[in-house]
């Protein structure tokens, strides 16, 4: 009994500190945009080209995708509830699922709207993944082998693209992938 | 039973304060200072090595718990104890270093030996002691100052111990140490916290800085001291250890007889360097080797058994590991097979996991950039792999030829290792000091040196096969494997070669010492005229005459190929890696070409080498451990010290692996391996136990024909009678060879059984594979998969509208070859590696070109099918089971 509401305790102010120092590195990342107080709740914005340097982002080849995914408007500019979202679905107590659902939103380039059912991860998205990823190092022979490789692969409804349904299935399994 | 338990407390007393006495005999201790450290921070002077003392005490309070009988002896002395505490202290001081079997008493002697030794040693140094003694309580004072209620009575404690010099102290110091009430806990505990708090809000005192610090390092001693005090220290179990070494396990200490002594012509220079680092002199006669131990068959209050520990222990070490070993295999195994089929997903998941979300460091993304593009390049050369189609006789002339290189040079080195080992018993038996150091350490050297140099060998040879590059790897594995094995066998066959030698020796030896002893005896029986009772010869250990002890040559031995091991491994890393580093790092600014991008480079970390160098490591210890129990240790701190010098290199100096093929997906390669070094290298251990007699005159088994017969010995005198029986049915070779026939039998209908489920799997999974082509299919267009029915209706009347598959197919190979014509060959290859090869059926369906679905699938457009009249639209040509028949070879 008593521990439980310790562990309760210790979680909320767990949270709570957490909150906390996002708000001090949200603020850290344009002193002169972000106000201390957030208690009128303003309507603020940090535009990607910031955020892209946050040390935790600043070597990922996807950085700009995962930032342009968590905003609401597409664009790469995080608002404070924004920035907290991409915390915590980059964090490891995020389900898998969640998980899931931003990896393929951060694949598939031309994403529009939130999250969609009608969107697809198709052969363009691949090549600019697999060139992200490789630094452009592979030749176009190559490249083309892959991406159809992994659309053959993982395509499960044969439509040539990747679904989320394909993406999922194919995530689930991966062993690399929140393991 | 209480009785015997009683007797085991009082003697761990008795060895307690022994140890307590030779512990503190160095430290500078004053009486004083010892009767006031009971409640006060200690000086540093004191430190640590007053902690034992400390948990001493306390383990010994709890063990008067636990044995509550004890307690109630003595409870009321200890009462009037408390109360004439001052008088007490002055006649104990008398009776000082004696042991007091009196378990009343015992806390006061233990302490009072310790004052004793104390003073006697410093004498002089007193005086300065007591300065810095008030300076202490000085700045005691100072610190509790604030420190309410008790702090105060600290104080006064204080004042007290400054003015008297003798040990008499106030008695509620003393009540502490003679045994806590409750309530003194209470308060001692209470006092922990205040400090503790204390500590925690010092930061918001308004004090200088100076005053801060002072208070806070005393606090801080307090509480260090007495948190451990309270709780269940660790102190105990660390006494109960250490008794539990010394009386319980060990026996007899080192030089209480021959075995544990070094022998006299030796002695001189048994504490050479040069011989210590041959672990010969004291090495040889510790505990380390085989040798030290005693053939007693109990030893202590428990009736620990040390011969039959010792033999169970070697034995079980091989039981237990080889559990291991087979369960993790097992494990792995079924992690292969739980989720998707192995390598479905290859391409897909090193696309989309193989980024490392966690890099923040730019030289780690580098390397994680460069990784990843070579597992690429590695999955395209796998899919590409088949397409290779060069000259075999060429080829397969090439890899005979290599094989034979390779063999050439495993028996050369073999060869090597024993005439290098017969040398050096041709060495051991001249004068060592005739030596030189090259010829004393040939065999090692030697040893390393081969293991230095052909690895790389073997890469340059295996240049000439050609093989792919996984398959080069497990090849390279393999014979560096075998050179490693070869090496660590004909190393053993020279070995016995001398246990034998050593053997014949030790018999005259045996024959020698049982004539001087019988020729004591008659000599004794004619000066004192008595037949019975006559004592032992009184020989000094150090003189008796003493056989060579194969057990502990062959346990040197070992120990001397680990210590080279590491000797080599190191300096290989140090010059290898780190000077090659440097070099490469700071020529590069003055040299004529690029040093980095071009020739010496910095070095590759070689994962599949170390991982190698590990396993042949362990089973050098698995060999070893039974004649030298210390080389586990010297195993252990190996290990430990190799992990962060090794980190540290690899950090510092070396780049990743150009070629990142891993040898296998699980890790079972490597298990395989670590598995069959285990069973090579049980068996000449599990030989040399069965079969060679064990030394007359050291090790736990000596008198005894054979080492097993520890175990006979065992039930016979300390198992009830039809256990006997029980063992001797199990025995009988009538009862063995059924069992390990239905052993056999069991296996093999396990083997079938799995055989069948890995084939219903292939099915499902055929199926599958199947289906989802069928899906396809008819998402595509109608098109029946199946050829025949294709046929079928392409010979129907009605379907002649629809353009003839042929056109496609000269229209299309030439747009697949280019690119990779491997992949239209054998669709399903790509996926599961083995191949399901049913796809061939599939692939030959008509093609079925995939364009991207562009509208919601609805009714169908009149007029001729979609898939077929759209054609193959641009790089789109491969899709599976779709496509033109496989281009034919």
């Amino acid at each position: 009994m008593r521990s439980d509401s310790q562990g309760d305790l210790r979680r909320t102010l767990s949270y709570f500190f957490l909150h906390c120092s996002l708000h001090g590195r949200y603020h850290e990342l344009a002193p002169h945009l972000v106000p201390m107080d957030y208690t009128n709740d303003p309507d603020v914005k940090i535009p990607l080209a910031l955020i892209v340097n946050m040390p935790e982002l600043k070597e990922n080849p996807f950085r700009n995708r995962i930032v342009e995914s968590f905003s609401e408007d597409g664009q790469g500019n995080l608002s404070f509830n924004d920035f907290v979202d991409m915390f915590s679905v980059l964090s490891e107590m995020a389900p898998r699922e969640l998980k899931a659902i931003f990896a393929f939103k951060i694949y598939v380039h031309s994403f529009r709207g939130y999250f969609n059912v009608d969107n697809y991860i198709c052969n363009e998205d691949l090549e600019k993944t697999l060139n992200k990823l490789t630094k452009e190092e592979l030749t176009p022979e190559e490249v083309n082998l892959v991406c159809e490789k992994a659309i053959e692969e993982a395509d499960l409804d044969g439509d040539n693209k990747l679904s989320f349904a394909d993406f999922e299935n194919m995530i689930s399994r991966a062993p690399d992938f929140l393991r | 039973m209480p009785r015997r338990k009683n007797d085991v407390a009082i003697t761990m007393d008795d060895v307690g304060m022994e140890i307590d006495a030779e512990y503190d005999s160095g430290s500078d201790v004053d009486s004083k200072r010892r009767a006031k450290g009971r409640n006060k921070p200690k000086p540093a002077a004191r430190g640590k090595k007053a902690k034992p003392a400390d948990s001493v005490e306390e383990s010994e309070e709890e063990e008067e718990e636990e044995a509550p009988r004890k307690r109630k002896g003595r409870k009321k002395k200890e009462e009037s104890e408390e109360e004439s505490e001052e008088e007490q202290r002055g006649r104990r001081k008398k009776a000082a270093g004696t042991k007091k079997k009196k378990a009343a008493a015992k806390d006061d002697s233990e302490e009072e030996s310790e004052e004793e030794k104390g003073n006697k040693r410093r004498g002089g140094k007193k005086g300065a002691n007591k300065k810095e003694k008030e300076e202490e309580n000085n700045k005691e004072k100072k610190g509790n100052g604030k420190a309410a209620g008790k702090g105060g009575k600290d104080k006064q404690d204080d004042k007290k111990n400054k003015g008297k010099n003798s040990s008499s102290s106030s008695s509620d110091d003393n009540s502490e140490d003679e045994s806590m009430s409750e309530g003194e806990m209470a308060r001692l505990k209470e006092d922990v916290e205040e400090k503790k708090k204390l500590i925690a809000t010092l930061r918001n005192k308004p004090w200088r800085m100076k005053r801060r610090l002072k208070c806070l390092k005393e606090a801080q001693a307090f509480v260090e001291k007495f948190e451990g005090a309270l709780g269940k220290g660790k102190g105990r179990r660390l006494y109960a250890f250490k008794v539990m070494m010394t009386k319980v396990l060990m026996g007899m200490p080192y030089g209480s007889i021959a075995r544990k002594t070094v022998p006299r012509e030796e002695q001189d220079s048994a504490m050479d360097f040069s011989v210590l680092f041959e672990f010969g002199g004291y090495c040889k006669y510790s505990i380390m080797f085989y040798g030290y131990y005693n053939y007693q068959r109990s030893i202590g209050l428990l009736q620990f058994r040390l011969p039959l520990s010792y033999l169970l222990v070697g034995l079980g070490i091989f039981g237990y590991s080889l559990m291991v070993v087979i369960r993790t295999m097992a494990r792995n195994a079924n992690e292969g097979g739980d989720g998707a089929e192995d390598g479905a997903f290859t391409f897909c998941w090193k696309l989309f996991t193989s980024w490392d979300f966690l890099i923040g460091n730019p030289e780690t993304a580098d390397n994680k950039f460069a990784s990843t593009t070579t597992s690429f390049k590695e999955s395209i050369v796998d899919e590409q792999e088949n397409l290779k189609d060069e000259n075999i006789h060429l080829q397969r002339f090439l890899r005979v030829l290599a094989n034979l290189l390779i063999l050439c040079c495993l028996g050369g080195s073999g060869y090597l290792i024993y005439y290098v080992v017969k040398r050096s018993q041709e060495f051991a038996k001249k004068d060592r000091n005739e030596l030189s150091w090259l010829q004393k350490n040939e065999v090692e050297i030697v040893m390393s040196l081969l293991g230095l140099v052909c690895p790389p060998l073997f890469e340059v040879i295996a240049e000439l096969e050609n093989y792919h590059p996984r398959i080069a790897l497990k090849w390279q594995l393999g014979r560096i494997f075998a050179l490693f094995l070869g090496n660590l066998y004909t190393f053993l066959f020279a070995l016995f070669d001398e246990v034998n030698a050593k053997l014949e020796n030790e018999k005259e030896i045996k024959n020698e010492t049982i004539w001087a002893l019988k020729e004591y005896y008659a000599n004794y029986t004619l000066y004192h005229n008595v037949t019975e009772n006559i004592p032992p010869p009184n020989i000094s250990p150090a003189d008796v005459i003493r056989g060579p002890c194969w057990e502990t040559e062959v346990g040197i031995e070992f120990v001397k190929l680990t210590v080279s091991d590491i000797q080599v491994t190191y300096l290989t890393i140090l010059i290898g890696d780190f000077l090659r580093a440097v070099i490469v790092r700071f020529l590069n600014y003055c040299w004529c070409w690029d040093l980095e991008a071009g020739f010496p480079s910095y070095a590759e970390f070689d994962i599949s080498g170390n991982v190698l160098g590990l396993i042949f490591n362990q089973g050098m210890i698995w060999m070893g451990a039974f004649y030298a129990p210390g080389l586990v240790g010297v195993n252990v701190l190996r290990l430990l010290s190799s992990m962060y010098y090794q980190c540290w290199a690899v950090m510092a100096c070396n780049v990743p692996h150009e070629r990142v093929f891993k040898a296998s997906r699980s890790n079972n390669f490597y298990m395989g391996l670590l598995l069959l070094v285990l069973f090579l290298s049980l068996m000449p251990v599990v030989y040399t136990i069965m079969t060679l007699p064990p030394s007359f005159d050291c090790g736990p088994f000596s008198g005894k024909d054979q080492m097993y017969d520890v175990i006979m010995e065992t039930i016979e005198k300390d198992l009830p009678p039809f256990m006997a029986d029980i063992f001797s049915y199990a025995s009988n070779p009538g009862l063995i060879m059924p069992a390990v026939l239905l052993m056999v039998l069991a296996i093999y209908y396990l083997n079938a059984v799995s055989k069948a489920y890995q084939n219903a799997n292939m099915d499902l999974k055929r199926k599958m594979q199947m289906q989802r082509d069928e899906e396809k299919n008819r998402r595509n267009n109608k098109d029946s998969t199946n050829q025949v029915m294709k046929d079928l209706e392409d010979l129907l009347p009605n379907k002649s509208l629809i353009p003839p598959p042929s056109a496609e197919e000269t229209e299309k190979p030439a747009d697949q070859l280019s690119k990779s014509p491997k992949v239209t060959g054998k669709p399903g290859a790509a996926a599961t590696g083995k191949g399901v090869h049913v796809q061939k059926d599939v692939s030959l369906a008509a093609a079925n070109p995939r364009a991207p679905v562009t509208r919601p699938p609805g009714p169908r457009p009149p007029g001729p099918l979609p898939g077929n009249a759209r054609g193959p639209p641009p790089g789109q040509g491969m899709g599976r089971g779709r496509g033109g028949p496989p281009p034919r070879r």
